[in-house]
Formats: C-alpha cells, sequence, structure tokens
C-alpha cells in the first residue's frame, strides 16, 4: 500500500469510529498510534489543558509508563508546555543541544532514547486546547510535506474531544475536556486493579483492558469502570489476551 | 463565594455510598434548598451525582425547565434563580456534589465554569486529604507541586484498593496517609507501589 493510501484508510477509519457512540480515550490512543505509522516518529503523545491551565496526559501511543510521565512532566517546560502558551508549533532537531532551554525535560527525553521531538497546538475556534506531542529517535525534523499531516491529526484529536456522544445535554468545550480527562484517570485506576489483581506490569494491563474492550466490541471506558466496580472479573481478562510481555 | 458573585453555595457528600450529607453551605436558606434536592430525589445536584458531569441551569424560573419540577418551584421561592453542580470526583472516585446557587438568572461565563471546576477539583482534594488525616496547609502543596495526575497515583490506587479489599476512594486515602505519616511526597509512595516495593494492608 502506498502511503498517501495509508494516510486515506487512517482518515476513513477515524471518521467512521466517531460516527458511533465512541470512547474517546480509546479513540485518541488509536490517533497516537496512527501518528507514528505515518509521521517518521517513534513515540506520539496527547496533553489536554484541564480547567486550571495543567497540561495532563489524554493518550500515549505506546502506553509505556515512563512515557506517560515524560508526557506529564511538561508543566512549566518542555515543547508541549511552550506550544501551548505560545498556539504555534514549537520544535528541537537535537534534545542533547537543548538542555538550557528544557533543564528537566531534555535529558530525561534523551535518557528514553528520543533525539528530536515536535509539538503541534490542538485548536478549538482558535483558541488552544491542548497538543499533540512527536517524539523521533533521529535528530532533524519532520519533513516540511509531512507538517500539515501532523497539524490535521491534532485537529481530529481536537474534534474528537468535543464529538464525545456520552453526554446527553450539550456541553461547553471547558466540560466536555475536563470529562475526557476524568475518563483517562479511570483508565489508570483500572490498570491498577487489573495490575494488582492478575499479577502483571500496569503496562500489560492496558493493552488487555484494550483487547477485552476491543474482543467484545465494547467501550474501553465502560470496561474500566465495571472492572473497577467488581463487574467485571479480572480473570476473565487475563485469558483473553495474546499479550505475553507482562 | 464573592469569586462567582454568587447567593450561596453547598455542598453534599457521599455517606456510606449514597449522596447524603450536607457538608457546607453558607446560608441556612441555601441549606434548606441544598438538602431539599436529596429529600425529593431531583435535582441539579442529584444529576450532577448519577451523571459525573456539571449540571448547569441558568434559568431556574424558565417554565420550558421540566426536568425537576418541585426543586425548580422550592429554589425559586428561596431566591434561587440559576444553578450549577459540579460532581466531586477522581476519576472512578465519587465523594460528592458542590452546587453553586445564584439570585440572577444566566449562564456561567467561561472564566466562572473554569473558576468553578477548579473549585470542585480543589474540595475533592481537600476532603480526601483531611479523611488521610493530612493538614489543610499541606493541600497546597499536594496540588501545586505534584499535582495529583500523574498516571502512577492513579494506578497506585486502583493496587492498593485491591490490596485492601476496600474502594476506590479509600485506597486513595491510605495513600495519602502513608505519604503524610512518613513525610514523602505521594508520587514517591505511588511509584513504590507500582514497583511492587511497598504494599498497603490490614485495615486503616
Amino acid at each position: 500500500m502506498t502511503r498517501e493510501q495509508r494516510i486515506v484508510e487512517t482518515f476513513v477509519e477515524l471518521a467512521n469510529t466517531m460516527v458511533d457512540d465512541f470512547d474517546v480515550v480509546e479513540f485518541l490512543h488509536r490517533l497516537t498510534e496512527r501518528c507514528v505509522e505515518l509521521l517518521d516518529c517513534a513515540e506520539a503523545g496527547l496533553l489536554l489543558a484541564d480547567a486550571g491551565g495543567v497540561l495532563r496526559v489524554m493518550a500515549s501511543s505506546s502506553e509505556r509508563s515512563d512515557a506517560l510521565e515524560l508526557l506529564q512532566s511538561q508543566n512549566g517546560e518542555g515543547p508541549c508546555w511552550e506550544c501551548y502558551h505560545r498556539g504555534r508549533a514549537v520544535f528541537s532537531e537535537d534534545l542533547t543541544a537543548d538542555g538550557d532551554r528544557w533543564p528537566t525535560f531534555a535529558p530525561v527525553a534523551s535518557e528514553m532514547g528520543f533525539c528530536s521531538v515536535h509539538a503541534v497546538p490542538m485548536r478549538v475556534r482558535g483558541e488552544t486546547v491542548g497538543t499533540l506531542n512527536l517524539f523521533r529517535a533521529a535528530p532533524g525534523r519532520i519533513a516540511e510535506q509531512d507538517m500539515p499531516l501532523a497539524q490535521g491529526m491534532a485537529d481530529i484529536a481536537a474534534i474528537a474531544l468535543l464529538q464525545e456522544r456520552s453526554v446527553r445535554e450539550s456541553r461547553g468545550v471547558v466540560e466536555q475536556l475536563q470529562g475526557a480527562l476524568s475518563s483517562r484517570v479511570i483508565i489508570e485506576q483500572a490498570k491498577g486493579v487489573l495490575a494488582e489483581r492478575t499479577h502483571i506490569g500496569v503496562d500489560a494491563a492496558f493493552s488487555r483492558l484494550r483487547a477485552h474492550a476491543r474482543e467484545h466490541h465494547r467501550r474501553l471506558s465502560d470496561i474500566a469502570h465495571e472492572l473497577i466496580d467488581g463487574r467485571l472479573d479480572a480473570a476473565a481478562l487475563a485469558d483473553l489476551t495474546t499479550d505475553r510481555m507482562g | 463565594m464573592a469569586l462567582l458573585s454568587l447567593r450561596g453555595a453547598g455542598l453534599s457528600l457521599i455517606v456510606e455510598g449514597e449522596l447524603r450529607g450536607t457538608a457546607g453551605v453558607s446560608e441556612p436558606g441555601i441549606a434548606v434548598v441544598q438538602e431539599l434536592q436529596l429529600t425529593l430525589g431531583e435535582g441539579p445536584c442529584v444529576d450532577a451525582w448519577a451523571s459525573r458531569a456539571a449540571v448547569l441551569e441558568p434559568d431556574l424560573a424558565d417554565p420550558a425547565v421540566v426536568r425537576w419540577p418541585a426543586f425548580a418551584q422550592a429554589g425559586v421561592g428561596a431566591g434561587v434563580l440559576a444553578v450549577f453542580a459540579f460532581p466531586l470526583a477522581l476519576g472512578a472516585i465519587r465523594i460528592g456534589v458542590l452546587v453553586l446557587y445564584r439570585d440572577r438568572r444566566g449562564l456561567l461565563s467561561a472564566d466562572e465554569l473554569a473558576d468553578g471546576l477548579v473549585l470542585a477539583h480543589v474540595a475533592t482534594h481537600m476532603v480526601l486529604g483531611l479523611q488521610a488525616g493530612a493538614p489543610a496547609d499541606t493541600l497546597h502543596e499536594l496540588l501545586a507541586k505534584e499535582p495529583p495526575h500523574w498516571a502512577e497515583i492513579h494506578q497506585a490506587t486502583g493496587m492498593v484498593s485491591v490490596q485492601l479489599e476496600a474502594p476506590l476512594d479509600e485506597a486513595f486515602v491510605r495513600l495519602r496517609a502513608h505519604a503524610f505519616a512518613h513525610d514523602l511526597p505521594l508520587r514517591d509512595v505511588a511509584s513504590d507501589v507500582v514497583a511492587g516495593h511497598l504494599r498497603l494492608e490490614g485495615s486503616a
């Protein structure tokens, strides 16, 4: 398949997902995975500003704990922090040379094997509500002709966040974003519950939650809720997965 | 309250799994309006609890507002013309509802809405912190220096709830109590739990 075909397929897939009563956490996770496939980056993550202006992790392509921590550490400094406050794309071609610019973020990112980084703003009616973060394993920049695609992915994420249909009444932007962040917290709590019950790592727990949701055509957030409530048995999830990395 | 130009505010907390007590109100008239919702089983307080989302009603006197017939009548009678309810929650943890009452109709501005959400967030951590035995003046530090959004804190909460065979809210309170008792940042305690170096077991 050509790259163009893959891009078209991705947009069709993302659009199709939004037609149904989709789960925003699952959708954004998938979107970050597609960013890694299409945009010459090793890791992608989405940060969303909460009502108090604090950037919070909404999705990560790998869901690795250290990747979540790296994303979340960007309050006060880092490409996402700059991107959010300036309202425009920010990049570093060489993280080892940007230790003064981002004294906390740059060394940790380098240590994790990332050499360069981009942050693209997620905008809603002219206002920046969060950022898409793209980490690369090599120095340099994402090709100029690919930047509209990166911005397109950030725009789709913004649309998805405001489209979630689990709401019965129309809600404002701030409330919808807050609701999405709350869904994200529930996923983390469910990861912990599953990890402890089945003696696996929290990273593997996410794979199992997701595999179960997909297999049964359920929303990831609903699976997380049921696991926390005890309505869903942790053992049922352990049996289903093909992931043996935990 | 002056912050949001309100008539008053009410805070109801969960007692034994149900929305019951009224923990704080700004004036006696508001206490009646707040508690009436629990008695009637209807109103923005009840809806915010059930839907886990903010419930905003800018014009309680509008006859087109039919979702809470009994409450609307009583609220308007007590001088409340707009009402805004915010759940106090941290992921799947639900501890109560904060309701803001106004004596004039109209929506909250974007800034006021953000203030309401932040207020609910702070109140959530204040209540959980008090339950953990942490003095109120440690709240600022928790919210400012280690925003309780770190994935590991929520993962650890889930793990501890299994270790204690207790609900998430109790697990979170135990984590905070442990951090406070050992003078450690909550983040560090959470990391130890996730890494399997620390287990919280036995009764509180």
